[in-house]
């Protein structure tokens, strides 16, 4: 049985600031369905990996296959266009819009053209109905009319789900969805991510141990922008290395 | 084209380009250091070539003029930073567009009330008119050599200032890192008037090099003031070298183009057209030098980043 | 009262002003032209608070568009053309056309490379101005004659010109709010308060963003073209950084992001400057501090006076 084409791989991935290898030949493989989790200590360079992957930042060398395509120098928009959505890690959402508005921009971005000028945007009856949908997978649809400068932290975190799931992306690249998120908020935030695990592959970045270990079918180990240990939680819990080099302290 | 007229427009060229630099290194520094849109750094231009024009008058000496000069352009910079300036730090830069704009408008129209419309004349001091002979057939105004000397010599010791010193050090940080300086504990609220302040001086210095031979009159610091920025933008905001570089660049390629466009476009046009064509292509050029660097550098020559 | 019924209120009240300032004055030819040149830079106010409220660029060279379409009507009338329609066509594709080129090297950079960048185009076409010798150089040109519509004069009479311009200012208007409230109006806001979200959405921003610069561009040549049938004269001042400075005023004073807020704006600066002006002709010693108070006090401070805080 040969394995089906991953929707993620980065092959050796490098980024340097200066003299710093936040990203030192980075391989990893994200299965289609898949959710897996990358931890690893503050500074690891996680945030610096999506941004490469996003194609923000710009890889040194190395290469990024979404879906099988090339997309190393492939600039960011163009790679949302190919399934890939992303959140922050510190919230960035258009404060002066509604909820509801943040999330049906990004419906927008793929569906039909932006260069629309005359028909306003608020009353696009498509546009409205997916963003409500997709609050709704977030918890999130009763607050549809709050501009999102006004929900409260754990608020924005949904939103910022919703607006990535609403684009039915196929891999959802996630920067530590449950950061500063209450006991509560966190086991919320789990259960909705659950109910996401069929439809798209999620790439997790979480320091919450808790929540990788409920979610994640495989986890990949990065310590000093070096992939250390990747595999099922179970033998990511055992390994001498990664125990020694990061959870010693937490599990 | 004659190799003396050449050498001539060379030369006035690096005129032109020393004074961009005096006045394209305090902004630079401001951009740089502070993250501020400083749209009145023209107006102290100006006033320093008032403030010469009027303490030269007044001591009948041009070198206590200058003294006096570098002292109130240096005071100038200084109150407008703490009265007004300061308060703009890390707003918008719509406020500080807005608020420099005001500033210009009222000093331009504060010396149009002093000193009227018209052109003031300043004299050339004694010692330094005349002219020298270059080359056989050469003559060049002795005084206009000194500025192009004095213009690089202040680059010198602002080069020595900004790389071999601590406090030089500290501005070039902050030119590539203000929040990193700030939390490294240096004050920065001295600092940024420091900067200011000096900048500001530089200024009034090249207003008042610049006062013996161009006509003082109430808004010349304001086109200066645009050719700085396209100075600034090629040499890369927060480069005290880009800076220099930028603006000996953009004085050589104004100067020339505009002495030499209209023979070069004669090569490929009738007279008449070039007539037309060449006087409205200089006018662009070092617009279009900086739209080609910006299309290959968008963040100039010398980002200030990489040192 | 709502926001939303206040936010079509002013407007409705601004329209009715001008309409009615013939009627009030009598047709006081003063007055009537004091409101058609508050009406023309309202205009290139409109284009600008496009990108610059809502886009949140901050463009200083949006006069360079105002003076390449009044450039184009002028240069247009002295070759003997006087359709209406083709020359304030031509005005409106002028600003547009400069406008291209100009934001697609200027939108590669962003905030004070932005703001010395445009700045420095704009000064750029503020020289060719002066050196175009066959249409008066520095000293400017004046138009030969007024523009003709299918044998009437719009621009004949102040009366005419008024309810002309006050029309278009009216479509300018209503088509500037469609603009803001349609995909890519919200694509445009959205990218003035974070740029890095709207990319992550999947947009390609600076297209965007060109396309806005451009439309402002031919809002600001429609408003040139007006402005130099309206004054039967062009000159390089039409492009000068100082104007452009002001439209950033009328912009700022009027409220950023509400396009009645830039017509508010116009005629605030414009009757300021007339006031002033009849204490001293060194009024901009008294505008020039107000400048900095605002800024100081923090923007919208006009907008705030009339007790608009919203946007
Ligand atoms: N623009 C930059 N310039 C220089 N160094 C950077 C830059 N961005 C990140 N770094 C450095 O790269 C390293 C990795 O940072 P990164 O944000 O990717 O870590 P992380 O694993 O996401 O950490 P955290 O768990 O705290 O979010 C850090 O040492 C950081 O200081
Ligand atoms: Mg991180």
């Amino acid at each position: 049985m040969t394995a089906p084409r991953p929707i993620l791989q980065l092959q050796g991935l490098v980024k340097h600031y200066g003299r710093l290898r936040v990203s030192d030949d980075v391989w990893l493989d994200v299965a289609p369905g898949e959710t897996h989790a990358l931890i690893g200590p503050n500074g690891a360079g996680k945030t610096t990996l999506i941004g490469q992957i996003a194609g923000e930042i710009p890889s040194d060398s190395g290469r990024i296959l979404l879906d099988g395509a090339d997309v190393t120098v492939e600039r960011p928009h163009r790679r949302v266009h190919r399934g890939l959505a992303r959140s922050f890690q510190i919230t960035r959402l258009i404060g002066g819009f509604s909820a509801l508005e943040n999330v049906a921009l990004c419906a927008q971005a793929l569906e039909g053209s932006s260069f629309r000028f005359l028909a306003p945007a608020s009353r696009d009856a498509g546009l409205n109905a997916a963003a409500i949908a997709a609050l709704a997978e977030t918890g999130l649809a009763e607050r549809a009319d709050i501009p999102a400068g006004r929900l409260s932290h754990g608020e924005k975190r949904q939103l910022e789900l919703a607006m990535a799931l609403v684009a039915r992306p196929k891999l959802m690249v996630l920067d530590e969805p449950m950061a500063g998120l209450g006991k509560a908020e966190t086991q919320a935030m789990i259960a909705v991510l659950r109910r996401l695990a069929g439809q798209a592959a999620i790439l997790l970045v979480e320091h919450d141990m808790h929540a990788v270990f409920a979610l994640a079918d495989r986890i990949s180990v990065l310590v000093e922008g070096r992939i250390i240990a990747s595999g099922p939680p179970d033998a990511i819990r055992a390994d001498a290395a990664v125990r020694a080099a990061y959870l010693g302290e937490e599990v | 084209m004659s190799t003396t007229l050449l050498l001539i427009q060379t030369l006035n060229g690096l005129q032109l380009g020393v004074l961009l630099f005096l006045i394209a290194a305090g902004l630079t520094l401001v951009f740089g250091v502070m993250d501020f849109i400083n749209l009145a750094h023209g107006v102290q231009y100006m006033l320093g070539a008032y403030f010469l024009a009027a303490f030269a008058a007044a001591t009948g000496s041009f070198a206590l003029g200058l003294a006096l000069t570098l002292a109130a352009a240096l005071l100038c910079g200084v109150v407008l930073e703490r009265l007004v300036l300061r308060h703009l730090y890390g707003r918008d830069h719509l406020d500080q567009v807005l608020a420099t704009f005001g500033i210009i408008l009222f000093l331009n129209e504060a010396v149009r009330a002093l000193w009227g419309s018209a052109p003031l004349h300043v004299d050339i001091p004694e010692a330094l008119s005349g002219a020298v002979r270059l080359m056989p057939g050469l003559l060049y105004p002795l005084y206009r050599l000194v500025l192009i000397g004095a213009g690089l010599g202040v680059a010198l010791l602002l080069y020595v200032l900004v790389t071999h010193t601590r406090i030089g050090m500290r501005v070039r940080a902050g030119a590539s890192d203000a929040a990193m300086v700030s939390a490294l504990g240096v004050n920065v609220g001295r600092l940024f008037t420091l900067v200011f302040g000096f900048g500001a001086m530089l200024a009034g210095f090249a207003g008042a090099l610049a006062a013996p031979i161009l006509s003082v009159e109430p808004g010349m610091g304001d086109n200066i003031l645009i050719l700085a920025f396209v100075v600034v933008v090629i040499g890369g905001i927060g480069s005290v070298r880009g800076a220099f570089v930028a603006a000996l660049l953009v004085g050589l390629v104004d100067t020339l183009g505009r002495s030499f466009s209209t023979s070069l476009m004669r090569l490929v046009m009738d007279s008449s057209a070039a007539a037309q064509a060449g006087p409205a292509l200089a006018s662009m050029l070092v617009y279009v030098l900086m739209a080609l660097v910006l299309a290959v550098r968008p963040r100039g020559l010398f980002p200030a980043s990489a040192g | 009262m709502s926001i939303s019924a206040r936010r079509s209120l002013l407007p409705l009240l601004l329209g009715a002003g001008f309409a009615l300032v013939p009627v009030v004055t009598g047709g006081d030819v003063y007055t009537v032209n004091l409101a058609i040149r508050i009406m023309c830079l309202a205009i290139a106010a409109i284009g600008l608070d496009l990108i610059l409220g809502y886009g949140r660029l901050v463009s200083f060279g949006h006069a360079a568009f105002f003076g390449a379409g009044a450039y184009a009507v002028g240069i247009l009338s002295t070759h003997g053309f006087t359709s209406a329609p083709l020359l304030i066509g031509a005005a409106i594709l002028a600003g547009a056309a400069l406008a291209l080129p100009i934001g697609a090297v200027s939108l590669r950079t962003r905030g004070v490379y932005f703001i010395m960048i445009t700045l420095a185009f704009g000064q750029m076409l503020f020289f060719t101005a002066t050196s175009l010798s066959a249409y008066g150089g520095d000293d400017g040109l004046s138009l030969p004659a007024r523009a003709t519509f299918l044998g009437t004069d719009p621009f004949g009479s102040p009366l005419s010109f008024h309810y002309v311009v006050l029309a278009l200012l009216a479509l300018v208007y209503l088509g500037g709010r469609a603009i803001v409230a349609s995909r890519f109006g919200r694509v445009l806001r959205a990218g003035g308060e974070d740029e890095r979200r709207v990319i992550a959405a999947g947009f390609p921003i600076t297209a965007y963003r060109l396309v806005a610069f451009v439309i402002a561009g031919g809002i600001a040549g429609l408003a040139g073209g007006l402005y130099a049938e309206f004054t039967e004269f062009v000159s390089p001042a039409y492009l000068s950084w100082q104007r452009s400075g002001e439209f950033i005023v009328m912009v700022v004073l009027g409220g950023t992001g509400s396009l009645h807020g830039a017509v508010l704006g116009a005629a605030g600066v414009v009757l300021l400057e007339e006031w002033l002006a009849e204490f001293t002709e060194h009024w901009r010693l008294i505008f020039g501090p107000l400048l900095v108070l605002a800024a100081l006090a923090g923007r919208d401070g006009l907008a705030r006076l009339l007790g608009r805080g919203t946007r």
